[in-house]
């Protein structure tokens, strides 16, 4: 029975391979091996290619001339390297380089010590770690721009819960902790915020390091009488070295393109004690509107992300292969 | 290895574990530690939704109000429709007209204006969605492409895609900005949902090539032994096979789209405008109505709660790029 079925279909396909002189059908089966990876790759290097190459291609050629883009009308000049040594002469934005660096040192470090902290503890698998874990992971998945936007109510000296909680821990007065309003203060308001939304980041990749190293080289240790201090320093630390490099290498690229929460909870203020280069950058763009000089700032950013990225990356692959 | 294990085993032979298991002790004091630090992080978290249902007298009292009588008032002002009115307007409704309007009356509210978080939310839905079945699929193709054929150029072409993650979105907004004035594309849902799908399907290419590597290939060459075609081979075996990795990466992406700032605060003003730009711009009357946008960030986050719960097993792969595994 299935035999006729078959021919009956078979037949008919024939004569609609015969209606049509070369139906698409057949096209597609009898395209070859190469020409689908291209067809399945193809699209995606066309999107990025004008999404991404394309716009940075623009930026190379606009940091070159005196485009404004508020005015597009006006006659475009080409100014050689003007705008480079402009940029690398101004001591604005040195100094916006210079607090980027500050917070990057002091996000990462913080980030990596209660990190690694974490994860070690968490690798002691007591009780209900799962699920701790689980609560410890949610700030990294929010949105910085929404969550910062609650910790400018929170950081509040009047009304705010932080300003409450650390004069009732301290009994310095509430009119004290100008968290964004102080000099002093406001860089610190904003690497507590980043702190608290990516240390799960770094510990959950720290964790996969500890996971990740074998039980019996403990045992081994164990058996030369080895010290629990000296396991963690000759063991652990250097086991988890790559990984936490790399949790370093991610974060570092992160927090050198800062600027939804810096954006929202200060703005670059007080002064200009919190801009830092995107938020400096999105000034000489989007305020001032000299594009030709801001987009030699972002070359200039971007060279600096991606140089450093592989010089670091170079010596990661180093630790990786020790 | 095997002499140590061997000398070693009596002397734990007692112990209910093995040697490198922690002591009950050293548990304790790290279960203490980690519980004492996830509920130290999660207080900000939880003083959202308490804001959230909170009155706008309650919720900027000193010392900051734990215990208060619960309000909408939050959810109200977020969701309402109505333009800017006094106490004695609203009394003097006839009936009330819904929840809002009951709430509205019973507590003497003033309305400061009708809300937009609704159409931005919406924005947020499209534009997240949208982008992410765009990267999705973009990124099936391609991850399926770089995995399974000889691709010149290969390692080339994936750093190169990687490498557009790097870039500052400030820096690549200038020309964007440009580009999509030309183009009639920006502050349009497209305008955002192209320039999302072109973020994300680096994400998607490089965690999906690594999901699919890890189905055999004898798969689908037996389903072309058997008469199927490449491309019939791809959507019958292997789609299937990936549908968990697919999964996954729809989800990163989701988030990623769904949380972004810097593009939508720079590249979209008015009718395209995310949640995310738009959040930090509710203001009630006299000032930032704390109450409202705690509601606004409450419903906002509340689907990525749900995700990060989902995904907890998935979350390194994703956002490690693939890079670590667990």
């Amino acid at each position: 029975m299935t035999t006729s079925h078959h021919t009956f279909a078979d037949k008919t396909a024939e004569a609609a391979v015969r209606a049509t002189p070369e139906p698409l059908a057949r096209r597609v089966r009898s395209l070859s091996d190469k020409a689908i990876a291209w067809l399945f790759i193809a699209p995606t290097i066309a999107l990025l290619l004008a999404i991404n190459i394309f716009p940075l291609f623009w930026a190379i050629y606009l940091s070159f001339t005196n485009y404004r883009a508020n005015r597009p009308n006006a006659e475009v000049r080409n100014v050689g390297l003007g705008n480079y040594s402009r940029v690398l002469n101004d001591p604005d934005i040195w100094a916006s380089m210079q607090t980027t660096a500050h917070f990057v040192f002091w996000t990462i470090l913080l980030q990596t010590v209660i990190g690694f902290g974490l994860a070690y503890l968490i690798d002691r698998k007591f009780r209900g770690h799962a699920f701790w874990t689980t609560l410890i992971l949610i700030p990294m998945m929010l949105s910085p721009a929404v969550v910062g936007n609650f910790w400018r109510f929170l950081y509040e000296p009047q009304i705010g819960l932080f300003a409450y909680a650390v004069s009732f821990l301290t009994g310095i007065p509430t009119s004290e902790i100008q968290m964004l309003g102080s000099v002093q203060l406001a860089p610190w308001a904003i690497i507590i915020v980043d702190t608290w939304m990516w240390t799960p980041y770094v510990m959950l990749i720290c964790l996969a390091g500890l996971r990740s190293i074998p039980d019996y080289i403990y045992e081994a240790a164990e058996v030369d009488r080895a010290s629990p201090w000296r396991q963690f320093w000759s063991i652990t630390v250097p086991m988890a070295l790559p990984f936490i490099m790399l949790a370093v290498l991610f974060r570092g690229i992160e927090n050198f393109k800062m600027f939804d929460m810096v954006n929202l909870l200060t703005g670059g203020g007080p002064g200009s004690t919190t801009e830092v280069a995107s938020i400096a950058l999105k000034r000489d763009a989007f305020e001032a509107w000299a594009t030709g000089r801001s987009s030699a700032f972002a070359i200039v950013l971007f060279v600096a992300v991606f140089g450093l990225a592989n010089i670091y990356v170079k010596a990661l692959n180093r630790v990786k292969q020790r | 290895m095997s002499p140590a294990r061997t000398i070693f085993k009596p002397t734990t032979a007692t112990a209910a574990h093995s040697v490198v298991e922690p002591g009950a002790t050293s548990k304790r004091i790290a279960a203490t530690l980690v519980i004492l630090y996830a509920v130290i992080t999660m207080v900000p978290l939880v003083w959202i939704f308490l804001t959230s249902i909170k009155s706008p007298p309650d919720s900027i009292s000193y010392p900051p109000k734990i215990l208060f009588t619960p309000s909408l008032e939050g959810y109200c002002n977020l969701f309402t429709t109505r333009t800017r009115q006094t106490p004695e307007y609203i009394a003097a409704l006839p009936e009330p007209d819904g929840i809002c309007d009951a709430v509205t009356r019973k507590r003497n509210m003033v309305i400061a204006g009708p809300s937009n978080f609704l159409p931005r939310f919406a924005n947020s839905l499209i534009i997240a969605f949208g982008s992410t079945f765009l990267a999705v699929g973009l990124g099936t193709l391609a991850a399926y492409g770089f995995s399974r054929f000889k691709v010149p150029l290969a390692d080339d072409l994936l750093f190169f895609i990687l490498s557009t993650r790097m870039m500052p979105p400030i820096a690549v907004a200038i020309p964007i900005y440009l580009m999509y004035r030309q183009l009639g594309l920006s502050d349009t849902a497209l305008g955002m949902m192209l320039l999302y799908t072109a973020v994300n399907v680096s994400l998607a290419v490089w965690l999906l090539k690594g999901f699919i590597d890890e189905i055999p290939r004898e798969y689908e060459e037996a389903a072309m032994i058997d008469g199927y075609s490449r491309l019939q081979a791809f959507r019958k075996v292997v789609l299937p096979q990936a549908t968990t990795g697919i999964a996954a990466t729809a989800i990163f992406c989701l988030i990623f789209a769904w949380n972004e700032y810097a593009f939508a605060s720079l590249l979209t003003s008015g009718s395209a405008q995310t949640a995310p730009p738009f959040i930090p711009t509710i203001i009630g009357e006299g000032g930032q109505d704390w109450p409202a946008v705690a509601a606004g960030t409450t419903i906002f986050l509340m689907p990525i709660l749900v995700f990060t719960i989902l995904l907890r097993k998935q979350l390194l792969r994703g956002i490690t790029f693939g890079a670590v595994r667990k």
